[in-house]
């Protein structure tokens, strides 16, 4: 079964976000989707100050079945990116809600979190992809 | 072991000495290396048997059904290479007079006209030296067309989802966005998304047809004019070119552009890292813009069309005009088959993916398009199987290996999971591909009853199953001496 914690909200593109205390939001991969393509080998990381839109392609992700785009669940500036990821990679694989994260960032508008899915529809949604 | 690990201090071998010395009297002291190079000092038995053993290790359409989708890894008359190989086209130098190549430009005049005639198009230019090349010159073209009209404004690409990867490189290589176009559930092209995404931004479309999902685009020529009623233009990616030679023709589809991949559907070598050849075929308002030379013939004489009388070229890919003994080889490959044998391999290259997806379905394999007919590959998917079993798409490549079958492309496209991509080719034996199906019924049984036979597969090879990881990140690809 797939890990789905509730706390977090979902995109349709199997990111997942985390609201922090101190309001900035944090972004990583479903463990759904980290299970779907595999052993990764690589991860690209958006750089710190980038100002990224909403569905906005800005971190790739490749494992040893393919390399996938990650989209900004929201939009916002760029505060923090997960530097341990250029040399284990493998940590999206084995903790994809934790040490997994992506990159943090201070968001435009927080009002977008509310368009993204909560856990128990996120979790509708990969039943019914799963035709 | 490495051919460098049996070196032996003093050990040569007549075979491979340098037939002459060189005088380097006039290289200055300075540029002369004093140390010799690190070659390894073996006997010439040792060569010979460590090269033999070698080849024996390949997985080869030479040796083995290989059945790799999108790859069209059909087997090449030795015909080809042979006649190829004639001293006349051999020795020719690119830099001679075009009165001294005449013959060898009659074969590449000929090449062009023929590729015109089973694409459709108005011209076609060979130089491109690989096919992802030839994905380059022709997208450059359609911004080299939108340029000359002034049309600055299209800033974006259409690329469905189900393309080749490559496409939406190529797009951005040649300064373009690339706007995803999703697949419905029966594998055309959504034309309702298509509709919204066209605009006055859109230059054009990249669609491979049949799609990379082993079916045909039914409703490619409304999406073409609704492409060309927006001002964009049409990309045709020739790699599933087999499916449909002789039958239809991307030139009567609507495209204005297309790349064919010479070594998927006319037969030079594949792999190994080239040489390509990657010939565009361009409709009549891009020939303007094709990269030269290209062979022109006035009724006596066959000669260059260059830059001179082409102003508006996208320029040259190379210096000359190609890999010339790569043409060749699907020059004489063409002329083999004429145009009837050209519609046998697409009758057969279809009848062949068929034949194999029913016998697969039959045999309780699920497809993953069962309402479409293949065209020359088709997919089938083991979610069932891994969501039972436990048993994955990669489980059954690796295990087949023991069976001495090439594994299906895997985990490509990306929309079906757990997928296999199988393409055969026409050139394969009704009874080879019935030893295909039979190897896969029985990984199946061995799925239900000895799984460990699959998750350690493959048992049989001078490797094991490699870690992908490792081999990704830490690659080991050049000899640095001994280890000590």
């Amino acid at each position: 079964m797939s890990n789905i914690p509730v706390e977090l909200k979902y995109a349709k593109s199997h990111e997942w976000a985390r609201i922090n205390d101190d309001g900035s939001v944090t972004v990583g991969i479903s463990d759904t989707a980290q299970d779907q393509l595999g052993d990764m080998v690589f991860i690209e990381v958006p750089e710190v100050g980038q100002t990224l839109t909403a569905e906005e392609a800005c971190a790739v992700v490749e494992s040893v079945k393919a390399a996938s785009d990650v989209y900004a669940p929201l939009g916002g500036e760029v505060v923090e990116v997960n530097e341990g990821l250029a040399d284990s990679p493998e940590t999206v694989n084995n903790d994809a809600y934790g040490e997994g994260w992506i990159f943090r960032l201070e968001p435009a508008a927080v009002g977008e979190l509310e368009a993204l899915m909560d856990a128990d529809a996120y979790e509708a949604f990969l039943a019914s992809e799963d035709h | 072991m490495l051919i460098f690990e049996q070196s032996h201090t003093g050990r040569r071998a007549l075979a491979q000495a340098p037939m002459q010395s060189a005088d380097t009297s006039d290289i200055p002291d300075s540029m002369l290396r004093t140390d010799e190079p690190g070659l390894p000092s073996t006997s010439e038995m040792q060569v010979v048997r460590h090269y033999t053993r070698l080849s024996q290790k390949n997985f080869s359409i030479d040796t083995q059904f290989y059945p790799l989708g999108s790859c069209t890894m059909k087997y090449n008359p030795r015909a080809c290479n042979t006649l190829a190989m004639l001293p006349g086209f051999l020795a020719r130098h690119p830099l001679a007079p075009a009165s001294m190549g005449q013959g060898f430009l009659a074969c590449m005049y000929d090449l062009q006209e023929i590729l015109k005639e089973v694409t459709g198009m108005q011209a076609v230019t060979l130089t491109p030296m690989a096919g992802a090349q030839g994905e380059f010159a022709g997208v450059a073209m359609i911004r080299a067309y939108h340029d000359a009209n002034g049309d600055t404004g299209r800033t974006e690409i259409l690329v469905p989802d189900a393309a080749h990867g490559t496409n939406p490189a190529t797009a951005v290589m040649c300064g373009y966005k690339v706007h995803e176009i999703p697949t419905d559930a029966q594998g055309d092209v959504d034309v309702a998304a298509l509709k919204l995404a066209i605009g006055p931004q859109t230059a054009g479309i990249m669609l491979t047809n049949p799609s990379t999902l082993g079916v045909f685009e039914r409703r490619i020529e409304e999406i073409a004019a609704l492409i060309h009623e927006a001002g964009g233009l049409l990309y045709y990616d020739g790699a599933n070119l087999n499916a449909i030679l002789g039958k239809v023709r991307p030139g009567d589809m609507g495209f204005d552009v297309i790349h064919m991949n010479l070594h998927k559907t006319f037969s030079t070598p594949h792999g190994g890292g080239g040489p390509g050849a990657g010939p565009v075929g361009v409709s009549k308002r891009l020939e303007p813009f094709m990269p030269v030379p290209v062979v022109g013939y006035d009724g006596d004489e066959y000669y260059w069309i260059t830059e001179a009388v082409r102003p508006q070229s996208i320029g040259r890919l190379s210096a000359f005009m190609g890999n010339a003994g790569v043409l060749m080889r699907a020059y004489i490959y063409a002329r083999m088959l004429g145009s009837e044998g050209m519609h046998r391999v697409a009758d057969y290259a279809t009848l062949n993916a068929n034949y194999l997806m029913a016998r697969l379905k039959e045999a309780g394999f699920d497809v993953a398009f069962p309402g479409r007919r293949a065209t020359h590959e088709f997919i089938i998917t083991l979610k069932r199987q891994q969501k039972e079993l436990g048993i994955t798409a990669m489980d059954f490549a690796k295990r087949l290996l023991d069976y001495n079958f090439h594994a299906p492309t895997t985990y490509f496209p990306m929309l079906v999971p757990e997928c296999l991509l199988i393409e055969p080719t026409e050139t394969e034996t009704r009874e080879e591909l019935d030893a295909f199906v039979a190897a896969m019924v029985r990984i199946q049984e061995e799925a239900e009853n000895s799984p460990e036979l699959l998750k350690e597969a493959p048992h049989t090879q001078p490797v094991r199953r490699l870690d992908e990881v490792r081999a990704a990140k830490q690659l080991d690809l050049a000899w640095s001496g001994p280890a000590d």
